[in-house]
């Protein structure tokens, strides 16, 4: 499995690529970066207290489960941030080099 | 002067509260942390999408396409403030971030619309990627285009249960099974009331129709065991204990979990606004009278973030809330005359929504025998066994001093989808009614801002 979410409608949309990872992705016109994301892969962070990936949990804004880094070091809710053209996201807590929230 | 109308939420209580000011001659203020109107039930799908509305909202095609073409007519009439949050309430102000601008807004009256989420109960497993709530689920169907996964369990219990399921199988998702803990026989005690609004019960059967006519299997009376995967790749399965005590599991690699809904009341938290605990709901909710007036002056409550009564009933809600606040404020307005009619509408959604309650009721038996080792704050994976040691080392009996101990309700979802469930594992750790642990107080600001604001100009 490689990828999380399955696009079942408005699959004729015009797709730009996205940098995950420093891996080269496609997303598609009107996308959310949750969506961008996780129909290329199966997560879209690390948890910050050791448990694991973490894909998301509310997509509305609510349970704050989404957040990634952009490659300048700018957090995004993935949710409720629409892919752009040219985006380059980091989705792994040590290449991000965050370090506010306490690891485990 | 006129007053100064602040409407927070451009779901279906937020629009129909606008557009009766905007009747009554006012130039309401709408802010809304959507890019778009309509809420998350009546949730439009990004421009350059194709979908037609009856492939969008199903039955409720006809609702959603009114509520939206009304809300474009009143664009010209209001000050729409869309992808804006408003993260605290202070005395008649109301403070507001967009972007990384942050501005503060005065009002004479402010009716918070603010809606609902789902309402959570943990199970061992639930942190683990592929594990959504079931709005989460109907968001990424009806606002994307996709399902959460390519072979799918729903799980809990609510009308969501069913609606999600049926407009999965309708977009051609698989459903490995939809697992409800409620009974039939709950449903069956819950007819007389949800005959209130029998068109909203027959809409109810038509979705398990759709569900026994795809052949989903569908199990009522289940006990969630556990959702089983991996910390690297994520959810593999779900594990319950059917009505007869027999435990299986089905493989899938995403699971959709809710029991029913929780209105989402911080905002009236920080207005001031008094809480009570409703038996019934087994919720902490803001005080309001018929009309929706809050226990602040000035401060309207309406649609499910007030009462978890559906959108139908949430769009005459928001209406009887504006109106209430014209009334308040010495505005003639043409619609109050149609007060008396709302509210005799309302009873009747109330009513229907003790039904659904009764029908598919919030399992609080299952936080007591939650094992140890299950995660109850997802934000910070702190375990049931460890708020249980902070009520029984600490004597912490009280949400929020429990919360200081243990850091439950303290994560960046501040509560909303631990708050619930973690207030009944003090409860059940400390012997003591659910009443009496009290609520999670609402902190601003009600969601994580950027370090970086700029101050907007003044309006």
């Amino acid at each position: 499995m490689n990828q999380r979410f399955v696009r079942l409608a408005e699959t004729g949309r015009k797709t730009f690529p996205i940098t995950v990872d420093g891996v080269v992705r496609e997303a598609a016109e009107g996308d959310t970066l949750m969506v961008a994301l996780l129909t290329n892969g199966t997560t879209l962070r690390d948890s910050e207290f050791g448990d694991g990936r973490r894909a998301g949990f509310c997509l509305m804004g609510a349970c704050q489960d989404c957040w990634v880094w952009t490659a300048q070091g700018e957090r995004v809710r993935a949710c409720s941030t629409p892919a752009a053209p040219g985006m380059s996201i980091v989705t792994s807590l040590a290449e991000a080099g965050e370090g506010v929230w306490p690891r485990v | 002067m006129a007053p100064r109308v602040v409407v927070i939420g451009a779901g279906p209580a937020g629009v129909r509260a606008a557009q009766a000011c905007v009747e009554a001659g006012l130039r309401p203020t709408v802010i809304d942390e959507g890019r778009r109107d309509g809420g998350q039930i009546y949730r439009r799908q990004p421009e350059g999408f194709s979908r037609s509305y009856d492939t969008l909202y199903g039955t409720e095609a006809e609702r959603a396409a009114s509520l939206h073409t009304g809300f474009d007519a009143l664009k010209r009439s209001i000050d729409y403030l869309p992808e804006t949050l408003v993260w605290n309430i202070s005395a008649n102000a109301v403070h507001t971030v967009s972007g990384t601008r942050y501005g503060t807004l005065p009002f004479d009256a402010l009716i918070v619309c603010s809606g609902a989420t789902d309402r959570l109960m943990p199970v061992k497993g639930w942190h683990q990627a592929g594990t959504y709530s079931l709005g989460g689920a109907q968001v990424a169907l009806k606002s994307q285009g996709c399902a959460i996964g390519s072979r799918i369990v729903m799980m809990g219990s609510g009308p969501l249960l069913y609606l999600v399921s049926a407009q999965y199988v309708k977009a051609g998702a698989q459903i490995a099974a939809v697992l409800d803990t409620s009974t039939f026989m709950q449903r069956i005690a819950a007819l007389p009331r949800l005959l209130a609004i029998p068109a909203a019960l027959k809409k109810g059967i038509a979705l398990t129709r759709v569900l026994s006519k795809a052949g989903v299997p569908v199990y009522r009376g289940v006990q969630p065991i556990e959702i089983k995967g991996s910390p690297q790749t994520g959810v593999s399965g779900v594990e319950v204990a059917l009505a007869g005590g027999k435990r299986i599991e089905f493989a899938c690699d995403a699971v959709a979990l809710g029991y029913h809904l929780r209105p989402e009341t911080q905002l009236a938290d920080l207005a001031g606004c008094r809480f009570i605990f409703d038996d019934a709901a087994q919720q902490w909710l803001a005080q309001i009278d018929s009309d929706g007036r809050s226990s602040v002056k000035g401060v309207y409550l309406a649609g499910d973030g007030a009462r978890v009564r559906g959108a139908d009933a949430a769009e005459r809600s928001g209406r009887l809330a504006a109106l209430a606040a014209l009334q308040d404020h010495g505005v003639q307005a043409a619609g109050i005359g149609d007060m008396q009619r709302l509210r005799d509408e309302l009873a009747r959604f109330s009513r229907f929504a003790a039904g659904l309650r009764e029908a598919f009721p919030w399992p609080a038996q299952f936080a007591a025998a939650l094992p140890d080792e299950t995660i109850v704050c997802r934000c910070e994976a702190i375990t049931a066994g460890e708020l249980r040691r902070v009520v029984r080392e600490t004597g912490a009996q009280e949400a929020n001093r429990a919360k200081a101990f243990s850091r439950v309700g303290m994560g960046r979802c501040q509560g909303r989808y631990c708050g619930h469930a973690g207030a009944e594992v003090i409860a059940a750790a400390a012997c003591v009614p659910l009443a009496s642990v009290g609520r999670l107080r609402g902190q601003a600001p009600v969601k994580p801002l950027p370090v970086a604001l700029t101050e907007e100009a003044a309006q």
